[in-house]
């Protein structure tokens, strides 16, 4: 049930609540289209890691539909771990199994959920290791690597299920300085092969490179949309200005 | 003045050891093997999220909680042959054995106890874990089995020995179905030729040196299994 001419991810009016007293979305409408880069950035507590996570079904809603690729996630025939298994995702603390060893994170999920054999998940995984340039580490625990070393396998992890958009939730905010170059080029390739990408950063030097689109939130609304030459050139918001004052200051 | 006679232990060791210790051991491996798999089924009991399992799971871990072993594996044996006759509707209260009932007994009771070690380690993974798994395609059952199960066994080892220590030493309540385990064994010779003292003696030596043994191993185990993270 794949749609070629409309958007990978759609998003209408969705409204999500923690607590009857506590809106943490509201009426968020957005869509991404195949292909696009789509940037997500708004001040800490704004909904961020919320909306994206609603995207793949890790976080449920109460009001609106999404549909991704087409498929309706509210629908009760919709089998999500496939469907999530088809989304990409890169958390803020790489969140590898510190228990297996590289090439077996790697391998879990392709195994488990696709039906891969061994020798199959093993070349893939290999492949991918090879791309974020960590081949040498294959046999290590994720333990002995360092933070932006992680961070790339867990990218090169959710790349092995050949996923049709990647989500990215503060991929380089747990990082120490000299270690985001490291993941932030990863992601730029990657986007300038045309993955569809949702990513939420603060890296307004990502943005201004690959993104298509910014999308500004603050208190579980989505206030700015824009192409990125419209939201750098002149954000309508006086909170967006703000907020981009303050973090392109440092 | 008392005399002690040294040579009876050595003169029944192979009695004591294939007897006593060969039961003593087996039930302690099978009932900590049986116990921590049921005690982490009902950790995920306890844990789901449907309220008729976590209800039934917490009700059976404080009512074993609550117990004396020694009144449970009493009332074990003599009411496992009733409850397999009215299931299998036989004529007869069925035959079990006292070793099958002690195992049945101890696994029962060693689970309610694990479970609580195994529902502290399941807890204890991050729930971004939880997140990284359901978002690579895993099912609940998978995210357990693969990623939260094996980390909370890992987090939790030197607890999980350190419990089947203490299961080792209580194997011994079963003189109360008189089945002759190590303790017993000792107890039989000590019985029969009236040394006492250096029966109980050598018994309550082999029990410490065992236990103080595995625990060091426990030590040393932990320091090689931690997660590298
Ligand atoms: N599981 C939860 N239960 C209740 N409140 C939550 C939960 N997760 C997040 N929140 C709250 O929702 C708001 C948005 O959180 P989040 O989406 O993580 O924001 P962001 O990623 O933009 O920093 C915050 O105020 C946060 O405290
Ligand atoms: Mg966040």
């Amino acid at each position: 049930m794949s749609n070629a001419a409309g958007p990978m991810i759609e998003m209408a009016a969705v409204s999500k609540w923690y607590s009857p007293q506590f809106q943490v979305l509201k009426d968020c409408t957005t869509s991404v289209a195949k292909g696009e880069v789509v940037v997500v950035c708004g001040p800490s507590g704004s909904g961020k890691s919320t909306l994206i996570k609603c995207v793949n079904a890790l976080e449920p809603f109460q009001a609106g539909t999404i549909r991704v690729d087409g498929i309706n996630l509210s629908d009760p025939g919709t089998d999500l771990p496939k469907l999530r298994a088809r989304i990409g995702m890169v958390f803020q603390h790489f969140e590898l199994f510190p228990h297996l060893r590289i090439t077996e994170n790697l391998c879990l999920a392709q195994e488990k959920v696709l039906g891969r054999s061994r020798d199959e998940a093993m070349a893939k995984g290999k492949a991918l290791l090879d791309r974020v340039g960590l081949s040498e580490h294959a046999g290590k625990f994720p333990g002995q690597l360092s933070g932006g070393q992680q961070q790339r396998v867990a990218i090169a992890r959710a790349l092995a299920m050949d996923p049709i958009a990647m989500l990215f939730d503060e991929p380089t905010s747990a990082l120490d300085p000299e270690m985001i170059t490291e993941v932030l080029d990863v992601m730029v390739e990657l986007a300038r092969e045309g993955m569809t990408m949702m990513v939420v950063t603060h890296e307004m030097g990502f943005a201004r490179k690959v993104a298509h689109r910014v999308i500004f939130m603050d208190r579980g609304e989505i206030i700015e949309d824009r192409n990125k030459e419209e939201f750098f050139g002149s954000p309508r918001s006086d909170r967006a200005q703000l907020f981009l004052s303050k973090i392109l200051a440092h | 003045m008392l005399q002690f006679d040294f040579d009876i232990i050595l003169k029944t060791l192979p009695y004591l050891l294939r007897e006593g210790m060969v039961f003593t051991l087996t039930l302690t491996a099978l009932a900590a093997f049986g116990g921590l798999v049921l005690g982490t089924l009902l950790a995920l009991m306890r844990l789901s999220t449907i309220p008729g399992l976590a209800l039934f799971a917490t009700g059976y871990v404080n009512l074993m909680r609550s117990l004396p072993l020694v009144l449970v594996i009493f009332w074990f044996y003599f009411l496992v042959p009733y409850i397999g006759q009215a299931i299998l509707r036989t004529e007869r209260p069925v035959e079990v054995g006292a070793f099958a009932s002690a195992l049945i007994t101890f696994t029962l009771f060693e689970a309610a106890y694990f479970s609580e070690i195994m529902r502290a380690g399941i807890q204890s993974v991050p729930k971004g874990q939880l997140s990284a798994g359901y978002a690579l395609g895993l099912t609940y059952r998978q995210v357990m089995s693969y990623v939260v199960v094996p980390q909370a066994l890992r987090n939790m080892l030197p607890v999980i020995l350190t419990q089947t220590i203490v299961l080792f030493q209580d194997t011994s309540l079963v003189y109360v179905i008189s089945i002759t385990d190590f303790l017993g064994a000792a107890s039989k010779v000590a019985q029969r030729d009236g040394r006492l003292i250096e029966m109980y003696l050598f018994a309550a030596l082999v029990y410490f040196l065992i236990s103080f043994l595995a625990s060091l191993l426990v030590k040393r185990l932990q320091a090689r299994t931690a997660i590298i993270r």
